[in-house]
């Protein structure tokens, strides 16, 4: 969907103003552009504005009535290039893969060439005039739309859902107009208003030089042609064409522009003002602790809260799990915490400090970079594909602890050895995309815990591995916990990795931490929270009886963080709410040692 | 078997860069039961779920469907072979078409040449109800669904072809947990109403379990153990099976009362 920016507005307004003058000026203006005066190579006059031209006529009325012939001029020559450019790019995406390639390279070869040069070419073949230089031009922007279409139908038809439609036994000529090329349409649109100020220069060129409109016929280049002739007597008479031209060009490439911006979904969602928010204070961590997190909401500038007065502690040597669904807030209280949330969303806390470094004020780079190990998700994106892996092993010891690059990199070695990546040596002078998933996630690792941080986040880091290389990650972690007392946040949506690694558990829904337990009590499902009880229930598993019952699900969907009601967020799904739950947002009560739920029903028998 | 593979090898690629995808891998699916494949990444169970819809053509071997070989079939008789043998993808985000309204998506499924979803409309609000949904999503576009609901839709539309088998490519691994235990229920009451039958693939082993008759386990383009899924999860043959459970973080689980 196109959405309507003011370039967009004022290019579409301008072009159709621009076509009111086409299609009026011959009616209007005919005669006068025709008319010879005496007056031949007059200046700038009441009578007439921009002067006349050798022949006596007003420069001004024949540019105008050059406004119709130009614009068709044009809009044919764009019309050509589109159709027999996307014409072309479906059909060498539609053939087999040999025609395919050479199609391909083929029409980069003509991309290569300046279309004006292939214009030139075509004129010279086909002759003078004006249907030869409409031709040329569309034939030698046509290779642009040919490869866009091209390369963006491969895009396209390598998505799940033109599989579907092939399965389907929908006809390729369909897939075509129904699965493709709706798909591609705003590139090829924006390139059509590229192309059309493209051809509008090039057609002028032409007739510039002599190629294109004859005489008396003539377009805003040929005006130009005239007028230049006279440029140190008249200089007005030149500029009246020159500047149509360019104006005419610029609107057009205010309305591809405006396409560009107003097809990218991305781009421009409303941000209004930021909404001030008092932090309001949790309960007391205890004594010792190395990380503490008091009242931690993040919000997007509207006042949305995407985490909402969450309140933890992590004490040192311990893992903490965090769990939750997606939209439940969990990585970005970690990102939070690490000081590295995305831009337009905004953390306040009562509270948030690291053993004696402040997080909620101005930390210093150098501490947050060698206190905080972060791990992330995805291994593949998570180092810098040109880079060689040393040196962004070492990057934080020698940016920030002033190590030397040779002790640098001997560390680094030593760490991935410590990871258990065989052959070190060889793996820092190796680019990323050398070493495979697994290898890269242990480097991640490595390098994580390279500068000795007091605390490791790690966000999902083994949600994109394999199981078998899940574990052996899981083991690495514990081993670096055991060996290093390294503190431990690690994210996850899946219970049973948590249940593994981790010493304690935070469970969140909807922002907030609804439960709090020791691993112990999570492994034999002694869950408190009504919610954290149907995420265990939901979750299949290996030892489950043979006689398989349905999932026990809960109906519904997590809230949207706009739309969070007043009270407990998991009300309206819970089985067993009570009336206040509705109103009253309920506050973690203990429940044993170690343990706590923000539940109004807990305690309360049923 | 209503569906199977016999001996089948699938190669990427020629001389010294081709890949072997599938190495003379043979498994069946009988009517209204379902295979599970498992295995990791680059095991070749995609490549397999492919070959069986007729995505990827094999080197050698056959596909068999109701125990005719369709694998050497080609223009208009594989067209009407192909409506037979359905998929559905994991990633509920690439396999809906932006531009479409659910109605059309579905409409398309059941008449791909015209895909008018004004004169299928009762028959399009009867499989979203199939699938738990309003007869109304109709209307809307995909991008107004969340994930569990888009998988949703996509299963709508590959049953609306009305096929004999339905593959299932890791339909649940972009989902949260109870958003998947969701769509799981939802294909069980479906084998059993609708007698589906059905090859499941993932990667995680608890959800094979729990969906499948019988399970194969695929690592490196062969199948390593093949047998009824209670035998294979009870007692593993395979050493490579057994590491694959063993790798499972799994709970010590019993539930307390």
């Amino acid at each position: 969907m196109i959405r309507w920016t003011a370039g967009l507005k004022a290019g579409l307004a301008g072009l159709a103003a621009v076509a009111l003058v086409g299609l009026a000026a011959p009616y209007l203006f005919g005669e006068a552009a025709q008319q010879l005066s005496g007056a031949a190579r007059e200046g700038v006059s009441a009578g007439h504005w921009l002067g006349t031209d050798a022949l006596g006529r007003d420069v001004l009325a024949r540019t105008l009535v050059a406004t119709r012939l130009t614009l068709l001029m044009t809009a044919a020559a764009t019309a050509i290039a589109g159709v027999l450019g996307i014409l072309i790019g479906t059909t060498v995406w539609v053939a087999g893969p040999r025609v395919r390639e050479t199609g391909l390279r083929l029409i980069d070869v003509m991309v290569s060439y300046p279309a004006v040069i292939l214009a030139l070419v075509v004129a010279a073949i086909l002759g003078a005039g004006p249907v030869a230089a409409v031709l040329a031009i569309g034939v030698a922007w046509s290779p642009a739309f040919a490869r866009l279409t091209a390369s963006l139908a491969a895009s396209v038809a390598g998505r799940d859902f033109v599989a579907t439609a092939r399965l389907l036994g929908v006809p390729p000529y369909r897939v075509l107009t129904r699965h493709l090329l709706p798909n591609i349409a705003e590139p090829l649109l924006v390139l059509l208003s590229v192309a059309f100020a493209g051809t509008l220069t090039a057609l002028s060129g032409l007739s510039f030089l002599g190629l294109g409109v004859q005489p008396p016929a003539y377009d805003w280049g040929a005006l130009l042609d005239t007028g230049l002739e006279a440029i140190y007597t008249n200089p007005a008479e030149a500029v009246g064409p020159a500047v149509a031209i360019t104006l005419t060009g610029v609107l057009a490439g205010f309305v591809g522009d405006g396409l560009a911006a107003g097809s990218d979904p991305r781009a421009g969602r409303g941000r209004d003002g930021w909404s001030p928010s008092a932090p309001v204070p949790g309960r007391r961590a205890p004594d010792g602790a190395l990380l503490v997190v008091d009242g931690l909401s993040v919000e997007l500038p509207g006042g949305v809260r995407l985490v909402d007065g969450v309140s933890f502690h992590v004490m040192p040597g311990e893992i903490v799990g965090v769990v939750g669904e997606s939209g439940s807030g969990k990585s970005l209280t970690a990102m939070a915490v690490a000081r590295l949330l995305p831009d337009g969303v905004r953390a306040t806390a009562a509270g948030l400090r690291l053993g004696d470094l402040d997080l909620t004020g101005r930390a210093e780079p150098a501490r947050l970079a060698t206190e905080i190990g972060v791990v992330y998700q995805d291994p593949s994106a998570s180092f810098n594909p040109a880079l060689r892996m040393g040196g962004q092993l070492t990057e934080v010891l020698r940016r920030h602890r002033g190590v030397g690059r040779a002790e640098a990199r001997e560390r680094a070695v030593k760490a991935l050895e410590a990871v258990r990546i065989l052959q070190p040596e060889t793996v820092v002078r190796r680019h990323p995309h050398e070493l495979s998933g697994g290898m890269r996630q242990r480097a991640m690792i490595a390098s994580a815990v390279l500068p000795g941080p007091r605390l490791l986040i790690a966000d999902e880091p083994t949600t994109a591995l394999d199981v078998t290389v899940q574990a052996e990650v899981l083991e690495l972690l514990k081993e670096i916990n055991t060996a290093e007392g390294t503190a431990m946040m690690f994210i996850s949506h899946d219970i049973g990795v948590v249940g593994t690694l981790c010493d304690r558990v935070l469970v969140m829904y909807a922002g907030r931490i609804v439960e709090e337990l020791p691993v112990a009590d999570l492994r034999v499902g002694r869950a408190a929270h009504p919610y954290t009880r149907a995420l265990l229930a939901a979750t299949p598993r290996l030892d489950e009886d043979e006689e398989r019952g349905p999932l026990t699900t809960v109906p519904g969907r997590p809230p949207a963080p706009s739309a969070r009601p007043g009270g407990c967020a998991f009300a309206p799904r819970c089985p067993v709410a009570l009336p206040i739950c509705a109103t009253d947002p309920p506050a973690p009560v203990p429940t044993g040692e170690g343990r706590s739920a923000a539940c109004h029903a807990v305690g309360v028998p049923s | 078997m209503r569906l199977a593979a016999e001996n089948l090898t699938v190669v990427f690629g020629h001389g010294s860069r081709a890949h072997v995808a599938l190495d003379d891998v043979s498994v069946g699916v009988a009517e209204g039961t379902t295979l599970g494949l498992v295995g990791e990444s680059g095991s070749g169970k995609s490549t397999l779920a492919k070959a069986l819809v007729g995505l990827v053509r094999p080197r050698t071997g056959r596909i068999l469907l109701d125990g005719a070989d369709v694998s050497a079939l080609r223009g208009a008789r594989l067209a009407a072979v192909r409506r037979r043998v359905q998929m559905i993808s994991q990633d509920p985000y690439s396999s809906l078409n932006p531009r479409m309204t659910v109605g059309q998506a579905i409409a398309e499924a059941i008449d791909p040449r015209r895909a008018d979803h004004r004169r299928h409309a009762d028959a399009v609000t009867g499989w979203l109800e199939t699938v738990a949904l309003d007869g109304d999503a109709a209307a809307r576009y995909p991008h107004e669904f969340s994930g569990g609901q888009r998988q949703r839709i996509a299963i709508a539309r590959a049953l609306a072809a009305e096929p004999e088998v339905v593959v299932a490519d890791e339909i649940t691994s972009a989902l949260d947990c109870s958003v998947q235990a969701e769509v799981l229920n939802l294909l069980a009451g479906l084998r059993e109403r609708l007698r589906l039958t059905m090859v499941f693939i993932s990667h995680d082993l608890a959800v094979v379990r729990h969906v499948s008759d019988e399970v194969a386990v695929m690592n490196r383009g062969r199948i390593v153990e093949y047998g009824p899924c209670r035998r294979v999860y009870r007692s593993p043959a395979h050493p490579y099976t057994r590491r694959l459970l063993g790798s499972v973080p799994a709970f010590p689980l019993q539930e307390s009362r």
